[in-house]
Parts: structure tokens; sequence; C-alpha cells
């Protein structure tokens, strides 16, 4: 018997049918985002109800507060919020209904065709008086969030008429407080008011990024359900009963408990108990912009909300905080703790304001304007060009970065380059998804929206962990899996998810690192031999069929011939094979666990084929979803940040495509491709290679085998860095110039859904200067005139040239909120859903999937494996999330590994042990956990200090050059005492800190 | 095997005055056979010993262990009139006037003897449902016209029928035994004394509706009922009249007793559904109604002990039979329980209709100090206090409502002239405050208001300013709380107030007495609508 917790919560919000105000340029006047007062139902609009005369029509089942809402009125409340299901405990919001009993809750009460309400009776006043009278008689009297108008109970207080709180108030020690109270003669004690705010409990301010103050709380419990329903972290509670109910992050304050400070509960909460510190010091924003978040590939829109000062020298902006969106269609209205609170970077002291030359990389940096810059730059490019070749300069884009500033990044290494070597950091970890999705689908992205998952009865989960990487749409996944969804785990630790509030999987299969495709034939093999597949499907939609059929029945892909190389028990394998294809409606959800291995692109296609053999493709809640990492590293692929692609993904080597762009850029394409980033190594270390531009990426720290990227780099003549701070690999760059941040661009974000979110500036660029425009400069000052008016001019180049983008432009996309490419004529508010009837190319192919072991394998020196990972407070190299209060949950990297490998080691959690595979070592201290498994170790790779990536190796994907991060063969030991911790020869003279 | 049957009873309230030593004594006189078996209900009589002879069960009360070798040597063992006898019990006035319907066991077998159930009557009610279509269950209860009997009087069979009707993979049948009520303590006499009973109902109630899994929530508070309970569902298991295909039929049916944890706020049904969750007792808001979105969300009956009680004889019998009994829309018997400072408290079971009067000072015997009678309180702590002159309406839930009262689970304490009614009335909130889930404003914080503001009255301390804001706040809690907890408090308090208004140094007649709302209809209004929200129904 399946648990259920919560009824099923209907989508938040209508989507716009206008452009939001917070789209227009500078944004709109700060007002909070309507709030209807409970969850939207779906379905036609059937019950005609009457609101104080006013009709409205809504779906039958709509509680009455929406409704009236809708109409236009206003009614009272406290403990609802639209993104919550009604509670009913505030009692403000009681109404009369025509013809039944008493007076019962708006947020409650259900619509029905014909229903008459009346919300402003006498009665109804009088009681909504007298219940705040009784919150007043409980509230602070000096709160300081009514006075800043951050807490609801001064306007509800004055809403609801209360003249005085005749009970008594707070620190009035029982006497009433009416003005002309005289208080009549009395022997008896005047008995004491009781109050949670005299004498209360203190403020917890442990949490980095908010405060919690009890004295304030009304016990709407807002919070408690939205850390259940919304978050699904169930970090809050409320301990005591009656009188006595407190709201509690479990027996510890909240940096101690198991909140992930994801800010769903100051979001929700009414009054000041719950307060972001920036409100607290800064004060309520005054103005807001709609914009999207700079860290994953979830993509959530928020709300930037700031103050504006007028100063001698202009007007200064101080954003004051990130609210998510309800509208945001990745998001609706949830965030996690980077995204939320996150954004101080952007005004970090590290930040660089100007650009910098230096001649060595030995010297130290010299300040210089942007005019000296880029000529640098330019003279610099041409230079080598002049004497090593076209082929010897090239450039890497940035996924962080807007789609417009990356088309321009490849176009003027197509134009003034004239060559192909431009490649992105999709390389190192979703390149083998474009690949592999697009020999099978036809299309090099995921199939499905986020909201699809609503629709999924079972989820496989392979090499990813949501809830640390995608925590936002990891929430969502939540929500169905708590509603009875099955979920498989596919990970060779027991990830979070695994065991979580009111989450169970029902498998998890804990298969060895390397072992992916030989998991994934023993699934497909079981589900055909069988007879579990879906045989019309494959008839119909997918060729291929027979020769794949062939190779997959063969006995060595079975559940027990593979078991042995994926360490996964033959009859649990087939218990989860029989789940994933009995079910309805099986997804297939997937992160770098998949790609980041020496089969990756493989493993994508086995996945794509065990969706087709099922038929899971082509409608809501089944498809093959990546999670892809960055902000926009869809985007980056998709503007043909690839040595062989044309923006969407169209092969150089085509006539027809390089026509396209020949004839609007008026030069004549390399028609070869390019050098992809580890062969842009090999080269520098050749002598081939001698310039590269770096916008917006670290390979200093995030690309494998660091040795080995620190001496190509050192190798070069030229490297320049576009960035905001002074990263690892600015170590090794002659010219730096300085990047704006997401708080400063105008453009677009693609994320992992193919939906493309505006991204606007709450105030210019704090360099002086737009990073595309310093682009333009550099390719104008090697001799190709480019320009642009703004960033929308790029967009509509774009649009123009690439057709699943023809219909996208910023007017579009401000009307629209966002779109899902491809965005046509066949679709011209987007695609939700692909593959619907047919596969974009045609038939999906069933590509045979050979499992072929990594080279890279333990052995004696070497017995140990080591995977890598991210967690939820930091992000990637931590180049923002460092340079924020985050580090205070995760100040260094560390070591997990299990009991059985730390005993004969002598290594306990918080020793020091080095790290070393067959190319280098490093040093972090161990923590011992039983969620890794014996002979699998794990770190991540947040700080450069640990620089994990010196020990992983050059293995990667075949089809790619995807690195294999996931598999690297390592000792550890107790790091011995006296010698030198970490690798520290990346610690180079001059390097430069201003 | 030979020798004399001797019943002494091993309810809770007959061993909290010593019947565990009177068996003890009693097993030290030769020729004695001790069976224990649950209490008559005639708690003044307790320990009542009874004696099987030809005539049948002659009762001795208040025994006491000391007594036991003397009474022997009297000849109780064979009936002597000795000892203050009591003749046949079940031909004593007391009993013999009653209509035991739901408690025509309890007391006469031994709780857990499965056959001796059998030879009384039991599982007649079963066979007949067995063999009905589920449907037809459910119309025999609409007949009977059995409304809940924890309190809020809702038509059972209607419950029944909508939770047949609603389609989901499992639903459930849990019976609320979380008895809270001050003076109440029916559901416990009946589980300690005949606990076949619930489940023969609860087994009908799975056949009806289409359940196949059964929770009893009792309170923690009871743990001789527990015990009983548990072992009765092992041996009904054994007989296989739980489990998969209940006397061979095609109803699967498993049963397993809860246990609360001090919360009186959990005999509300949604709260107690939360408790059987796992989480905390928080009311929840409706609808949905727990028949279509109950335990785990899933269609849910739940009713108090006493309607499935009342079950087992509805089938067996007909609804017909039952719904002759009784008055207006109130059919069948109720179960009364006198408490409080009577002379002669207990168990009755009568058909409704009979007064409050022919209760409390016929069967009652008035108060135990013999001291002039002031007031009672009917239905449990939410409940009005009675005036004197009252004492003639009728136990109809129609009629005592039109009397400002209510019928509730059934409890009716007495208290004499000593009690102080303001002090009553603080208690009233004072109860509140303590059990109180917390959830909703008015009865959170309002209870602990109202304490304050009735001791400022009763202090002198701006007497009229707070007589009206307590006016204020009674209709506050009454309109606009999210239950009967703080729906119903100002009950107890108002008919305080009214009725015996010199408690509160407030002169009778005068308007500040009268703390009802003006509009009055609309407090009646309420009240239906709160109770039909209320607790176990």
């Amino acid at each position: 018997m399946t648990l259920q917790i919560d009824q099923p919560a209907g989508p938040i919000g209508a989507p716009p049918r206008q452009p939001s105000p917070g789209a227009a340029p500078g944004g709109a006047p700060y007002a909070p985002e309507t709030d209807y007062g409970t969850p939207a139902l779906a379905g036609p609009p059937d019950a005609a109800v009457t609101i104080d005369g006013r009709q409205v029509q809504v779906p039958a089942g709509t509680s009455v507060m929406r409704a009236a809402k809708e109409a236009g009125v206003d009614i009272p409340k406290l403990c609802a919020t639209d993104s919550l299901k009604a509670f009913g405990s505030c009692r403000l919001c009681l109404v009369e209904v025509e013809g039944g009993k008493g007076t019962p809750a708006s947020c409650t009460t259900p619509c029905s065709d014909g229903m008459v309400v009346r919300t402003d009776t006498e009665q109804v006043s009088d009681l909504r008086r007298s219940v705040m009278e009784l919150y007043l008689s409980d509230h602070p009297t000096d709160c300081a969030g009514c006075a800043r108008g951050s807490c609801e109970m001064q306007d509800l207080a004055q809403r609801t008429g209360v003249a005085e709180v005749r009970y008594g108030l707070p620190g009035s020690g029982g006497e009433a407080s009416t003005a002309t109270s005289a208080p009549t003669s009395s022997a008896t004690a005047v008995p004491t008011l009781h109050t949670h705010v005299d004498g209360g409990a203190a403020r917890d301010e442990t949490n980095p990024y908010f405060d919690y103050d009890p004295q304030a709380c009304i016990v709407c419990s807002r919070c408690v359900r939205a850390c259940a329903d919304t978050q699904g972290t169930f970090a809050l509670t409320v301990t005591g009963r009656g009188f006595d109910s407190r709201i509690a992050p479990g027996p510890t304050d909240f940096f101690g408990s198991e909140c992930v400070s994801c800010g769903a509960c100051v979001q929700a909460c009414p009054t000041d108990a719950l307060t972001e510190k920036s409100v607290v010091s800064l004060g309520m924003p005054t103005r807001y912009v709609d914009t999207t978040c700079a860290y994953c590939g979830v993509g959530c829109s928020f709300r930037a909300e700031v103050r504006d000062e007028q100063t001698e020298t202009g007007t200064s902006t101080t954003v004051v905080r990130m609210t998510p969106s309800k509208s945001g269609g990745a998001n609706e209205g949830h965030s996690c703790v980077k995204g939320r609170f996150a954004y101080g970077y952007a005004q970090h002291a590290d930040r660089q304001m100007h650009p910098m030359v230096r001649d060595s990389i030995d010297d130290d940096w010299r300040v210089v304007g942007w005019e000296e810059a880029i000529s640098r730059a330019a003279a610099g490019f041409k230079a080598i060009q002049a004497e090593h070749g076209r082929g010897s300069i090239g450039a890497i884009s940035s996924s962080r970065c807007t789609n417009e500033e990356v088309y321009v990044v490849q176009k003027m290494v197509r134009t003034a380059f004239g060559n192909n070597n431009i490649d992105t950091c999709a390389r190192v970890c979703h390149s083998p998804t474009g690949y592999g999705l697009n020999q099978t689908f036809g299309t090099s992205a995921g199939t499905q929206d986020f909201a699809s998952v609503e629709d999924t009865d079972l989820v496989l989960l392979i090499g990813a962990n949501p809830t640390d990487a995608h925590p936002v749409f990891a929430s969502r996944m939540k929500r169905v899996l708590r509603r009875g969804a099955g979920l498989i785990v596919a990970d060779p630790r027991a990830i979070d998810l695994v065991r979580s509030p009111h989450v169970q999987a029902q498998h998890h299969l804990p298969l060895l690192p390397g072992s992916n495709v030989a998991f994934i034939n023993a699934m497909a093999h079981t589900i055909v031999t069988e007879g579990l597949h879906d045989e019309e499907f494959l008839r119909e939609r997918c060729e291929d069929v027979d020769r794949y059929l062939q190779f997959l029945m063969a006995e060595e892909n079975s559940a027990e011939q593979t078991q042995r190389a994926t360490g996964i028990p033959a009859d649990q394998l087939r218990a989860a094979a029989r789940a994933y294809a009995a079910a309805a409606n099986a997804s297939i959800y997937y992160g770098l666990g998949v790609t980041e291995h020496s089969q990756g692109s493989t493993m994508v296609m086995g996945m794509a084929n065990l969706a087709m053999l099922t038929g899971n493709i082509g409608r809501p809640g089944v498809g093959v979803n990546p999670l892809r990492g960055q902000n926009n590293v869809q985007g980056s692929c998709d503007m043909g940040s690839f040595p062989h692609e044309l923006p969407g993904y169209r092969h150089i080597a085509l006539d027809a495509v390089r026509d396209i762009y020949e004839s609007l850029w008026g030069v004549d394409l390399d028609p070869e491709p390019g050098l992809r980033i580890p062969n842009m190594f090999d080269a520098a270390l050749g002598g081939s290679f001698k310039g590269l531009f770096v916008h917006g990426e670290d390979i200093a720290q995030s690309d494998p085998n660091l040795n080995h990227v620190r001496s190509a780099l050192g190798s070069m003549d030229l490297v320049v860095v576009q960035d905001l701070f002074l990263n690892e690999t600015a170590k090794f760059a002659h010219v730096f110039l300085p990047g704006s941040s997401f708080l400063e661009k105008d453009g677009t974000f693609t994320n992992a859904e193919r939906r493309i979110n505006r991204v606007r500036p709450v105030m210019p660029s704090a360099v002086g200067k737009d990073e595309w425009q310093v682009v333009c400069d550099i390719t104008t000052a090697l001799g190709y005139p480019m320009r642009y008016d703004n960033a929308a001019q790029i967009m509509d180049e774009i649009a123009a040239t690439t057709p699943t983008f023809a219909g996208v432009s910023f007017a579009r996309l401000d009307a629209e909120g966002s779109m899902q490419w491809p965005v046509n004529e066949k679709a011209p508010h987007g695609t939700p859903t692909m593959h619907v009837g047919e596969f974009v190319r045609g038939r999906g192919r069933l590509m045979p999937t050979v499992f072929v072991p990594t080279t890279e394998t333990t052995n004696r020196r070497y017995p140990l494996i080591l995977t890598t990972g991210r967690i939820l407070s930091q992000y990637n190299v931590g180049a923002q999330t460092r340079r924020t209060p985050n580090s205070t949950w995760h100040p260094e990297d560390t070591l997990e590994i299990h009991p059985a490998d730390a005993e004969p080691r002598g290594i306990r959690t918080g020793d020091r042990v080095e790290l070393s595979s067959r190319v280098g070592a490093t040093a972090l201290h161990a923590v011992v956990s039983e969620r890794m498994q014996p002979g699998v170790v794990y770190t991540t790779f947040h700080h450069p200090v640990t620089g994990a990536n010196v020990v992983t190796t050059e293995n990667s994907d075949w089809a790619t050059n995807c690195p294999e991060y996931k598999v690297t063969a390592v000792q550890v030991g107790v790091a011995n005492a006296g010698q030198p911790a970490a690798d520290t020869s990346y610690e180079l003279q001059g390097a430069g800190r201003s | 095997m030979n020798g004399v049957q001797v019943y002494v009873p091993r309810d809770s309230s007959a061993v909290s005055v010593g019947a565990h030593e009177v068996a003890a004594a009693l097993e030290q006189e030769a020729g004695v056979r001790l069976l224990r078996n649950g209490s008559r209900g005639m708690l003044w009589a307790e320990p009542l010993v009874e004696v099987v002879t030809e005539r049948g069960r002659i009762g001795y009360p208040n025994v006491s262990a000391a007594d036991v070798p003397g009474l022997v040597e009297q000849g109780m063992l064979t009936g002597a009139d000795v000892g203050g006898c009591l003749g046949v019990v079940e031909e004593h006035e007391w009993l013999a006037s009653q209509h035991r319907v739901s408690f025509a066991r309890v007391g006469v077998i031994e709780p857990t003897d499965i056959t001796a159930y059998a030879e009384h009557g039991g599982w007649a009610g079963l066979h007949r449902a067995l063999s009905m279509d589920p449907a037809d269950v459910v119309e025999e209860v609409v007949t009977s016209g059995l409304r809940g009997r924890g309190g809020a009087g809702f038509p059972t069979g209607i419950k029944w029928r909508t939770v047949l009707q609603a389609e989901a993979d499992v639903k459930f049948v849990c019976c609320n035994l979380d008895e809270g009520d001050s003076g109440t303590f029916a559901d416990r006499v009946l589980a300690e004394g005949d606990p076949f009973t619930l489940i023969e109902g609860m087994l009908i109630t799975a056949h009806a509706v289409g359940a196949t899994e059964g929770f009893v929530y009792v309170r923690s508070e009871y743990p001789d009922a527990i015990v009983t309970l548990r072992r009765a569902i092992d041996i009904a298991y054994a007989h296989g009249y739980l489990g998969a295909d209940v006397q061979g039929s095609s109803l699967s049916f498993d049963l397993q007793v809860r246990v609360g944890a001090g919360a009186y706020i959990c005999g509300e049904e949604t709260s107690m559904l939360d408790s059987l969750e796992g989480r905390r007792g928080e009311v929840r808001a409706k609808p949905p109604i727990p028949a279509l979105s109950g335990l785990f969300g899933r269609p849910t009956v739940v009713n108090n002990l006493l309607s499935f009680a009342a079950v087992p004889m509805i089938l067996a019998d007909g609804g017909e039979a039952y719904a002759a009994r009784g008055t207006g829309r109130s059919r069948g018997t109720q179960v009364c329980q006198l408490a409080g400072n009577i002379a002669r408290g207990g168990i009755v079971e009568v058909d409704f209709g009979i007064t409050v009067r022919e209760l409390l000072e016929g069967y009652g015997g008035g108060t135990r100090s013999g001291r002039p009678i002031k007031t009672a309180q009917l239905g449990g702590p939410l409940g009005a206090y009675l005036h004197p002159d009252q004492f003639d309406v009728p136990m109809d839930y129609e009629a005592l409502a039109e009397a400002g009262a209510m019928v509730g689970h059934g409890g009716m304490v007495l208290f004499d002239d000593t009690v102080d009614m303001a002090g009553m009335a603080r208690f009233a909130m004072e109860f509140c405050a303590a059990e109180s889930c917390g959830k909703c404003t008015p009865c959170r914080v309002g209870s602990v208001r109202g304490v304050e503001t009735i001791d400022r009255i009763r202090g002198g301390q701006d007497r009229e300013k707070n007589l009206v804001l307590l006016q204020d706040l009674c209709a506050t809690m009454t309109k606009g709380s999210l239950c009967a907890m703080g729906g119903l408090t100002p009950m107890p308090v108002t008919s305080a107030l009214k009725h015996f208004p010199e408690d509160f140094d407030v002169a009778p007649g005068s308007d500040l007495a009268d703390l009802t709302p003006t509009d009055s209809d609309n407090l009646q209004a309420t009240q239906h609508s709160a109770i039909s929200e209320r607790s176990t129904t």
C-alpha cells in the first residue's frame, strides 16, 4: 500500500497573457506577485459564481477565495497562498454562502455552478476583526517588519478595522490597551496576558541568509507546508500543541537542521518571522526586473528585486533579494539556495573591474583601458596566425553566458579567425547527449519539458543526483514520487533520493563505475527476452530493428552474464527491468554519471534504445531527459559552439548551410571541422596551437588531467581570458577582459528543457562594456567589422538563420514569458514534447551498443575507483558560490570512503588523506560513509586548492571526447605528516593577484 | 469443572474498587469456579459479584475482599439474601427497565469467550449481512435511523453509502475509541466487556462499503481496553472471523488496534486520521470529507464504537426493529453514562425519548452528597449546563439542541449546589486551551484569552467591558473555529452565565447574562455545522 501524503496540486498560476510588468526595460515598481490564495485547477471554467454581485467563471472545485480574487474581490487571508493547498487555519477568510450554513472559510470551500457568495456582510466583518484582534494580542507591537512593509499584520489590522486590542497587547503587562480604560478597584491580581512576545524565544540567526523570529510567528504553518509540499525536505515542523505550538527546524537551530536553505519558507511567511537578512538590513525593494538564474540547467525564473539610490555619480542599484517567479515555466515559484541567495559574488571584492594586460605570465598585471586591451588581443592573434598559420588560434565559448554572447564568439572565430576552432564546456559534460540523441532521435536535446514528470508512473534515474545538482526540478520529481510514482536509481552511491522523507526507491542498483552500457544492455535484454517490449512501436516508428535485436539477444547481454561487470545481482536487475516495462508511462532522467565515461555516447544511445523498446516517447510522462548542468550549456550547443557544427547543429561541411552564413556574413567559411578542446591542448603542446580566447570558463580547474591542461596553457603565446574573476585559467593569461554578471546582461539562456528564458539587466554593465560588445570590438580590430545596436538584434540574426529558432525574438519572449525550441510555423509557441507522432529524423534509429569496458581499470597500485560529483551549496568550480556565504556549508572538498576501504588503511573521518592516480596526486580530508560502496571513493571539485582534477585522466568518450571523470583508478592513504599536502606546482609566481 | 460459577468483573472500574482482590479471595474458597465478566454498568454496585443459581444470577453489590469469607459463610454461594443482595441481577429494576441492545452481552459473558458470544446472539448479524448485497446492508442501516453515537449524530447509513459508492484501490473502516469526554466511559466498558460486538460491527461495515482494512484507535489512557481488544482480535483471527475469506465468504478484512498519545482532539475524526497516519493530530479542513478522502486519502468510514455496536442487532433483527424504538428523528437506543456527583452512576441504555430528569433523578438517584442538584452538563466538556428547570427535556438530538444543549456521546455529569459555575466556565476555556490542536486562531489564542477574560470578570476588573468582550469571543469561537473543539467551547460558558449569573456577580435577567449573539438562528445553524464537523460520529 503506497503512502499518499498530499493531494495533487494544480499548476500555480495561469500563464501570463500579456508581458509581465517586470519584462519592460528597467523593470517595474516593486509589487508582490499576485497571490490567488489556493492553487489553480485544470479544466474548463464550467462553474458560474457570483461574489459580492460580480460574476466569474471558474473550473468547478476552485476555491471561493481564488474565484473571488479573479473577480476582483480580495478576501483577507494569512494562512493561504496559491503555491500551497488550502489549510484553513487562520479563519480570516470567512464568507457567507447563500443557502448554506454558517460562515465557512473561503479557502476550503469549493465553487459549484450557481453559487452566490458574500464576503462583506456585517457578520463576516465582525468575525474578521475579532480574529485579527486575537492575532494582535500575541504579536510584537514594535514589529520592524510592519514598519517597513514586509509583514502583513499591520495591513490586515487596518483592513479589518481593529481599533483596539481589548485583551491587551504584549508588553503592557496585562492591562487592556484602550486609551480610556480606568481600572476599576480590584483586590485580585490582574491576570497575565500570555504571549510569545514577552520573554519569548530568541531570534535564530544561524542561517547565513535569513533569520527566524519566533516572536513574530503566527503559526500559520505556511513554512512547514512549503518545506513539505514544495521543497520536499520536511525540515520544519510544529512542536508543542495548542497555544504552545511553535515552528521549529527540528531539535536544533536552522543551520544545524536538515534545512537546505531553499528559501521557500521565507517566501511563504506572511509576517516577519522568517525574513531575508538582506531585507532587514536594506529594507524592502522598490523596483523589480524579471530575469533568469545563472547557476544550473533548471533555469529558474526570478524577479530581481532591487533598491535604487541617487548618488552624485548617478544611480546606484543594490539587489535586495532574488524572488522566484510563480509564472516561471521551469520552476513555478520555487528556487534553491544558490539562485535565491548566492548572488553576492556579483559584488564581491574579487570582481575585476578593469581590463589588464601583461607580456609574460610571470609578470604582474597592468591595468589598461579597453582600447589598449582589445588591440593587444587582436594584434596578438594576428601575429600568431602570421607565424603559425590560420588554424593556430581558437576560442572556447562559455556555457554560462547568454546565447547572444556565445553566438558572437563563434561568429568571431568563423569570420575573423577564419577557422572552426571553437568549442564549449559541453564537451566535458553533455556532449555525448548531443551525439547520442542526435544519432537515435535526430535532436541533440531532451525530449520533454519538466512538467512532464507530473505524468510519469515510474522514474528511472541513472547517474544523476538531482536533489543536489538540480534541486528545483528534484522537488517536482519528489512530489510525483510521494504521490506513488515508482523510482529506480542506478548509481554507484546511495544518493539522497534513494531514501528521503516519504520517498523510497523501489530499486537501488549500485552499479560499478564504468559498467553503464553493460547495465543498460541487460535491462533491454530482459525486457525483450521476457516479451515485455512494445512490438507495435518498434515496427511503426523505428528502423534497424532486426539488426539491433539480433545484437541484443546475445546471452552475454543477460542480467546473469553482466552481473560480474555491473555488480548488480541478476534478480534485482530483472525486477527493475520489469518494473520499467510495466509502467504505463516510464521516464528516464540522467546526468553526468552517464556521459562522463569512455562509452558516454554509447550509453546515451542505449537509453534511447530502452525508451524506444517500450514505446516511452512522444507524450508527457515519458522520454529521455538529460539533466543539463549549466544555465546555458544547452544554448551554447544550440549556438554552434562546436568545431564541426554551425548554429542549430548543422554540419559545417554542408554547402547549403554554409551558404546561409556566407551570404549573410560576407566571408568564405572553412568547411573543415576544427579542433576540440582536448585537441587544442595536444596541439598546443605539439607547438601548432598558440593562441586561445577563453570566455567565461575555468579550464585550468574543471578540465581533467590538470597538469596536462596547465602545461598546454603555459606553452601558448597568447591567452585571452574574459571572466568576472581572476580564476585558475587567468594565471596563464596575457590579456584579461572583465566580464559582466548576469544581473548586468541583456540576452537569453536556454535550460535543459530547451526553454529559452530572458535575462534582463537590473543595472548597466559594471565594467562599462557589454561582453558581446567586447567580442564585436575584437572582431572588428581583427579586420571583420561586426556591429549590433543591441542584444535583441543578435537574436534576430539567430532567428533568421536557424530554423529551430525561426519564431524567436525578444519581443515574442517578452509576450510569451518563455518558449521551448523548435519555435517555427508548425509550433509558433514552442514545443514542449518532441517526437510526437514521428521522430525529428523520421524513424527512431536503434543502435547496437556493445559494451567495451574502460581501459581505466584498477590494479594493485591503484585499487580503488574514484568518481566525482557536485553538491547543493557549491556550484561546479565554485567561482561564484565560494564567494558567497554558501561556503559555510561546504568549505572544502572531502573524500568519501566506505568503512571497508577506510579501516584497512587506518583512515577515520577527519583524517587528511592523499589521493593519487597515474597522472597526479592531491590531498584532502576524509569522510567515512556507507553511502559509498566498497571499492569506490567520491569527491567534489568545488575548491581549487584541492584540485580534484589533478588526478582525473585523459580517458574520454570515443565519439565526443567527453572526459571520463567518473572512472579513475586511484589509491588512498593517510597523508604523510610533514610532506606538503596538495600538488601545488600550479601556484606560479606572479600569478597576478591584483 | 464442578462447583459454583461466580462472576467477578474484570472491568477497570470494578478493578479500581478492588475486584481483583475480591476474585483472589473467592479463589481461596472451596467449590468456586471463578469467571471474569465485563461490568454490567451498575457502577454504584461494583465490585458486583454474581453467583449462578437455578433462579438466575444473584448479585451481591460492593463486595470487598475482606467481606468474602463472611459472605460465603452466610450462604452467598447458594444465593442467600445477605450482604445487600440485589436478587436476580437481570430482574433488578435498574437493569430490567433498560433496553440493552448494544450492551446486551456486557457483564453477561466473559469478554473474550467467543463461544459465549455466539451463544448469546453474536455473529447472527454478520451472517445475515454476508448473505446480502452490500448496497442492501447499507439500506438496512439507513432504515434503522442510526445516527453517529460519537456526538455529531450524522446518519450512519448515509455515510456508509457515500463510501460504498466511492471508487478507490483500498477503503478503510476506523473505529474512534478516543473517548475523551469527561464523564463518559461507555466505549471503555463495552470494549472491555464485549469486544466481539465491535469486531462484528466493523466486519459488517467492511462488507457494506467494500473495505479490506480496519483500525481501532484507542486512547492511550485505556490500557486494559487495549489488551482486551487485541486479545479478542487474535481470537477472531484464529476462528476465521478476521483475515482472508471471513467465514468462507468473499470478505477479507484485517483489523488492528492503534494507540493514541494523550490528545483529546484526536477524538475529532480528521485529527484521529492524521494521528493514525503517524502525524501530528491536527484537524483537517472539510471538504473533502473522510468518506471520500480519509485515511491515507482513501474513502474511510469513521464511526464511534457505540455506532458499530448497534449494527449487529440492526442486521440480525432488521433496521425497522431498531427504528421502532426512539422518538422524533432520534431512533433506536441511546447509551447514557451517568457520572459526577451522582448516587447511582453507570450505564443506562434506553430508547431515545426518556427525559433528563428520569435519568438523573430516576436512575441516578440525584446527588451522591445528598445536597440539592444545581446543574448537569450533558454531552461532555463542550456541552451546555442545564438548569434543573430544563430537566424535563427528552433525550433527543433535536429537542436538546433547541434547549441550547446537546446529546454528545451520552455523558451526563451531575453537580450539587457547592459548584461555582464561574469556575466551571473558566474550566471550559482552560480545557480548550489545554487540548486545542493549535491549528486555528479562534481556538488556539481564543481559549487562552477566554481564561484571562473570565478571570478578570471573576476578579471584578472592568466586569461589564469584559463580559461584552467575552460575548464577542464566544461568537468568534462558535462561528470561526475550524472544528467543534473551539466551536462548542462557548456552549458551557454561555450556558453557565445564562442560567447561573449570580455566580458571576451578574444580576439575573441582566443583558450581560446573555452571551448568545443577536442572530440566534445563525447560532443554531453554526452549532449544527460545528457539530457536523465534530469528533466521533
